[in-house]
């Protein structure tokens, strides 16, 4: 699918392997703007590489990785430090500075890159971080915090210089029913009104695919099926059936390759 | 046979890039563009946690060592009937050897490990990446300033170290043993040289300070970021410098004092 | 707050660190601020100078008047040129004075004990002591000691 005008993020024909396993092989992916889009996948597929890819902190082996034309691997130091000015990214860990309370963390980025006052600075962390409901939680430290809490200070953190992409890396994974519900919420929320593309990387298929407008399916370092989400529920392919309906055994096996059982069973003895 | 080659090739490559990255680190971290305006706060942070937190550890070995140099310097020397001459021997075998060598030594396992468990950890919570992301380099974020207090912290403790020890040594030999204490420290000051002894250890300190931090924040940079690879990583900083600093000691020994 | 005390601490550190290397400097290598102010040299030729070495101390009376700065071999008389340098406070020398070379103890450092002479000319910078006896040196004395037995 194509998105005339409108596409954000570009990537052409890019492989990238780490040692001698191939995670992507000539994967085309089309970000559009002001969209939320999921690449969705199994665990192990690479998902968090690719947005590592996007960020620049990895290069590809080939191909291309366009932002608005700019190709990012080709980026210079400083020109690509410049471009992540405009790239939120949420971490799985959260990855808050553990030295810094919630305040300073949220506070970091508009320090780095702007010379706003102290006063002004305060207006918009409090704003950040009252828009994740975590206004009161400022002075805390990131030791004091849940992992759900955790997660939201690390969202508002990623949108504190209002950036053009925000990437989400696997924003479900470990939160409790509760928590992911104020996530996915949450997520949608502030694409909404602040008019960000989002990129989520998940595997937690019900939640992503309630909040995605389009979705890439990643398996063995190729794209298998892409789409809105309705569409993608009518795909005719095991693969694609497997992942999103849960399936435990399908095309991908829920064996690990493996000799014959009875065969290893019987060599025992040796 | 073919295949032990090519293993031990293997081996000789991985750890010749492992040097490169740790070249590259520090290149990065302080030979390039350095920013003293941002990085004085950060630095002062880790000169407390580097230097200050050090310094109980060194007070009282320095201490100790000191007595127990003063001790054996005596009953060794009494043989001779030379046991004015202990000041001396405290003096030197401190000033030359022993300050700069067991404060490195100390240092490597109280604030080297401690370093590479910290970046360590920060590497495998994705602070590091974050960083990166929010557009600030890690390298003189977090690396700089925590090698730069390694740096200027251990000539400092090496210094304190070697003036605790003589202290301990004086106690010893002229309040306990009583030997005179004129004699004491005019044996010393007569003996110890300040540009070809002192300053030589304070050099060595130097040099010592230099590569346990490098190893310490190399080491934790470059860690595989899981609960093992830093329990490794720290193991790694540990031993490394440890080793680094008393073979660097023979050189800087042979060089300074050999007559080689 | 918290940064005040780690900023007091790491002020502490440095002064430490510091007041260590001035301790070092003057109370253990015994570099005293005072040498600088200068004093005036003065030369003497001994046959033998034994162990001395460069920094040994100059006394008079057993009192510290200046150390010994260099010792070169001279090449004619092939006898040793040592340089010493005398505080300038101590400007009563008299040019007849004479310079032995001492042993502090049986096995202690070597030293140069100066006798004052009584001629009313003093010595000045670059003056020479005459009258010089070398250091005692052991094997030579037991030499003599034996030597002395058999001819008796």
């Amino acid at each position: 699918m194509d998105f005339p005008g409108n596409t954000i993020i570009d990537i052409r024909g890019m492989s990238f392997s780490r040692g001698s396993r191939t995670i992507f092989d000539d994967i085309n992916i089309k970000v559009p703007r002001g969209k939320v889009t999921a690449i969705m996948g199994p665990s192990g597929t690479g998902k968090t590489t690719l947005l590592k890819l996007i960020g620049g902190q990895l290069k590809p082996d080939s191909g291309e990785i366009l932002l608005e034309g700019k190709n990012i691997p080709r980026l210079s130091r400083s020109e690509l430090f410049l471009a992540r000015e405009r790239m939120g990214m949420l971490f799985q860990s959260g990855a808050l500075f553990t030295d810094m309370s919630v305040y300073d963390n949220v506070a970091f980025p508009i320090r780095v890159h702007t010379e706003l006052s102290e006063e002004m600075i305060r207006d918009v962390v409090l704003m950040k971080l009252n828009a994740v409901g975590l206004r009161g939680a400022a002075q805390l430290m990131p030791s004091e915090l849940s992992g759900g809490m955790a997660r939201r200070v690390a969202l508002a953190r990623a949108i504190a210089l209002d950036p053009d992409i925000v990437m989400y890396d696997e924003p479900f994974t470990g939160q409790d029913p509760i928590a992911m519900g104020v996530l996915v919420n949450l997520i949608r929320r502030l694409n909404q009104a602040l008019g960000h593309t989002s990129i989520i990387v998940s595997h937690d298929i019900q939640e992503t695919l309630g909040i995605a407008d389009y979705v890439y399916l990643v398996a063995d370092g190729r794209v298998i099926a892409e789409g809105t989400p309705q569409s993608l529920a009518e795909v005719d392919s095991d693969k694609v059936r497997q992942f999103i309906q849960g399936l435990p055994d399908g095309p991908v096996p829920f064996h690990y390759p493996a000799p014959d059982y009875l065969q290893e069973l019987l060599q025992e003895a040796r | 046979m073919l295949d032990r080659i090519q293993r031990l090739g293997h081996r000789g490559l991985s750890r010749l890039a492992a040097y490169g990255r740790a070249g590259h680190i520090l290149f990065q971290s302080i030979v390039a563009r350095p920013e003293p305006a941002t990085m004085f706060p950060l630095l002062l942070k880790q000169l407390y946690f580097v230097g200050v937190l050090s310094l109980i550890i060194i007070v009282v070995s320095g201490a100790f060592i000191g007595m127990v140099l003063g001790l054996q310097g005596y009953t060794i020397l009494v043989d001779y009937g030379s046991e004015q001459a202990v000041g001396q021997m405290v003096a030197l075998s401190l000033v030359r050897e022993l300050a700069p060598v067991v404060t490195a030594l100390l240092f490597a396992g109280r604030a080297g490990s401690a370093l590479t468990a910290e970046i360590g950890l920060m590497k495998a919570t994705e602070q590091l990446a974050s960083l990166e992301m929010i557009g600030v380099d890690p390298l003189r974020r977090v690396i700089a300033p925590r090698f730069w207090a390694g740096f200027i912290s251990m000539p400092l403790l090496t210094m304190i170290f070697a003036v605790v020890g003589v202290w301990g040594g004086a106690i010893v030999a002229v309040d306990w043993l009583g030997i005179y204490e004129g004699s004491f420290w005019a044996n010393m000051q007569h003996s110890v040289d300040f540009r070809d002894d002192v300053l030589n250890g304070v050099i060595k300190s130097i040099v010592f300070g230099f590569v346990v931090t490098w190893i310490a924040v190399f080491e934790g940079y470059d860690c595989v970021p899981t609960s093992e690879g830093i329990s490794q990583a720290t193991t790694r900083t540990v031993v490394y410098s440890s080793l680094a600093v008393l073979g660097l000691d023979f050189i800087l020994t042979a060089l300074m004092f050999g007559e080689l | 707050m918290r940064m005040r005390t780690m900023e007091i601490s790491v002020g502490f550190l440095m002064l430490a660190g510091f007041l260590a290397l001035v301790v070092l400097a003057l109370n253990i290598s015994g570099l005293s601020l005072a040498d600088q102010t200068g004093g005036y040299k003065v030369y003497a030729r001994f046959e033998n100078i034994g162990g001395l070495t460069p920094r040994a101390k100059v006394s008079l009376s057993g009192v510290q008047i200046g150390q010994v700065t260099a010792i070169r071999l001279d090449p004619k008389l092939l006898m040793a040129d040592v340089e010493m340098e005398i505080h300038s406070d101590v400007d009563y020398l008299s040019t007849d004075s004479s310079a032995q070379i001492l042993t502090a103890g049986l096995l202690g450092e070597q030293y140069i004990g100066i006798v004052p002479g009584a001629d009313e000319e003093m010595l000045k910078d670059g003056g020479r002591i005459r009258d010089t006896q070398s250091a005692l040196v052991l094997e030579d004395l037991i030499g003599k000691f034996l030597f002395n037995k058999v001819s008796e």
